[in-house]
């Protein structure tokens, strides 16, 4: 892990690096660098295998996290690619074109998390939701409380009870205090 | 001499810009949905299929009937609180669930599990795809209208839960692995109830041998059908069963060894043929690997020892700052959690990644293509497709 670290280096300007084990390391790369950087370790350095792309809310930071973790399945080991994004102007470029499968990936996360991937096939069809018209639901400031009393109001004949008192009143029915 | 010239002017033409010029008003192609609800889907998932005669010209899938919004209540929940929602991600293998969520707040949160705790993980591992492959293997014959097999396999299961039920509690969700290591020790005899088990398995892979593997219709409707290409695996980052069917050795207890499968002795199956009878004959040959190294397990394991850790309180438990990936080898393949905690008593996300992510959505969709409409089922079933780990 140590020598494809240093060729990344040479190569790209990589940031926050950690060597979370033996066979799992992660850095964070700048967004224009992505393409290349994946292009670049698939063919030359054999990571063949992405295993996923997965994203993270940063809300309080105002930025989205994208995680791109491919595998290299002879030497069997990870990089895990982290790259931010400004909440404001979500848009990454696409994979597909390097690994079909990632269209996937994208069509989730274009609906979840409100990340643009341009060019991606299907990225506007629905994936899991349908007619949706709120901000994308996996968003942090997606207040999910909020949105079922709102959508899914409270039905008639139902009391809640203080379950303290309740039980008390019921199986002490005689005891005043 | 006589030759025939297939006719292939039904089949729809492609436009300029790559999609197929399909004009349902023609005449000459249906629209069949396969599902949500349909015996040959496993769980609720829609197949929506472009037929011409009965080849499929298109196929599209379409999820979102079980969307339960898993990965985002598990964010606001604390970590133990996840347990019950995690193993929901996947409904007939849970174990796998609690493990890598276990597994993920072990790493973050710098906790060594004992010994015991971690044979009995594996143990609890193997039970769990020896449940699965037990429905799973006679499956591949249910969806050709072979049922028989697949009620040896609930009856041969049942028996399989009786034990999880005796170590667990529980028959379905066991709830067994947590945080620090594991809930119990075995119960006396348990090993001699688990050996006349094994023994009732060895019989049924018998059994499933003699009633699928060597039955001709079912040879002449999976051999070279449904096809996975050597070059796709790593185009769609196919893993597990299907992998070694298409002749490509992946498998995480072997390449990245987690708990104590390095010091158990056992070697995957492969196959070159890929095609639908190779997958299902890898997953037999699974079913008596995972039967084998259960017995080894037993044979191996210490009688005592410490089974948990001691972690902080749980209902008050932050975790700093950190993000990692754990992988598993669930039966159908790589299965791994990417979790990402922010200092809090939360986790800041949970992402699940499942082999059926790729293999249902994109692959299939491609596999499908000039497929006969009664082999849709079957090469769905053989891929191990399992719905509720896409849309979690």
């Amino acid at each position: 892990m140590k020598e494809i670290l240093e060729k990344i280096k040479t190569k790209y300007e990589v940031t926050d690096v950690l060597q979370k084990r033996a066979d799992l390391l992660f850095f964070t790369i700048d967004k224009k660098m992505v393409l290349d950087i994946l292009n670049y370790l698939k063919e030359l350095e054999g990571f063949t295998h992405l295993v996923m792309l997965s994203s993270v809310d940063w809300l309080e930071e105002n930025k989205f996290q994208l995680t791109y973790i491919i595998n290299h399945p002879i030497n069997k080991h990870d990089i895990a690619i982290r790259v931010d994004l400004n909440r404001d102007e979500a848009t990454m470029d696409s994979i597909h074109h390097i690994w079909i499968h990632a269209e996937t990936d994208q069509r989730e996360i274009k609906e979840l998390f409100g990340i643009d991937f341009p060019g991606s096939p299907g990225v506007d069809e629905d994936f899991v939701l349908e007619d949706w018209d709120e901000i994308p639901p996996m968003r942090r400031d997606f207040d999910t409380l909020e949105y079922s009393e709102r959508t899914f109001f409270p039905r008639d004949g139902r009391k809640t009870y203080d379950t303290k008192e309740y039980m008390k009143s019921k199986l002490y029915p005689d005891d005043k205090q | 001499m006589f030759s025939i010239k297939e006719d292939r002017s039904k089949f729809p033409t492609k436009k300029a810009d790559g999609t197929l010029d399909i004009d349902l008003d023609s005449q000459k192609y249906v629209k069949i949905w396969q599902g949500p609800n349909h015996p040959g889907i496993t769980g609720n998932m829609a197949l929506e299929l472009t037929v011409s005669g009965d080849e499929v010209v298109q196929s599209k899938t379409h999820v979102g009937y079980l969307y339960r919004a898993f990965e985002k209540l598990m964010e606001r929940r604390k970590f133990i609180q996840c347990f019950p929602i995690c193993i929901r991600m996947c409904v007939p293998e849970p174990d796998i669930n609690e493990y890598l969520l276990a597994a993920s707040v072990e790493e973050l949160g710098g906790i060594e599990v004992p010994e015991m705790a971690e044979w009995l993980r594996t143990l609890v591992l193997e039970m769990a795809r020896v449940t699965i492959l037990l429905r799973g293997v006679p499956g591949q014959g249910g969806t050709m209208s072979l049922g028989m097999g697949v009620q040896w396999g609930v009856y041969v299961r049942d028996l399989m839960l009786d034990r999880f039920e005796e170590l667990t509690g529980g028959r379905v969700y066991h709830m067994y692995i947590a945080p620090g290591g594991v809930r119990g020790l075995l119960p006396s005899g348990f090993k001699d109830r688990m050996e006349e088990v094994l023994k009732k398995v060895d019989e049924f892979v018998v059994d499933i041998d003699n009633l699928m593997f060597n039955n001709a219709v079912f040879k002449v409707r999976t051999k070279g059908v449904g096809i996975i290409d050597k070059d796709w695996i790593d185009q769609y980052s196919v893993v597990g069963p299907n992998a070694r069917a298409a002749g490509i050795m992946r498998d995480v207890r072997k390449d990245y060894p987690y708990l104590k499968y390095d010091q158990l002795d056992f070697e995957p199956h492969t196959e070159t043929d890929s095609d639908i009878y190779a997958r299902s004959r890898v997953r037999w040959h699974d079913l008596q690997t995972s039967v084998d190294l259960i017995r080894q397990i037993m044979a191996k394991m210490p009688e005592k020892g410490e089974i948990r850790a001691k972690t902080p309180n749980v209902l008050h438990w932050k975790i700093p700052k950190g993000e990692t990936y754990q992988r598993i080898e669930s039966s159908r393949g790589e299965y791994g959690f990417y979790m990402v905690t922010d200092g809090s008593a939360y986790p800041r996300r949970i992402n699940l990644r499942g082999p059926s992510y790729n293999s249902a959505m994109v692959l299939l969709e491609k596999m499908l293509v000039n497929a006969n409409i009664s082999d849709v089922s079957s090469l769905m079933v053989s891929l191990a497709t399992c719905p509720p780990e896409i849309e979690r």
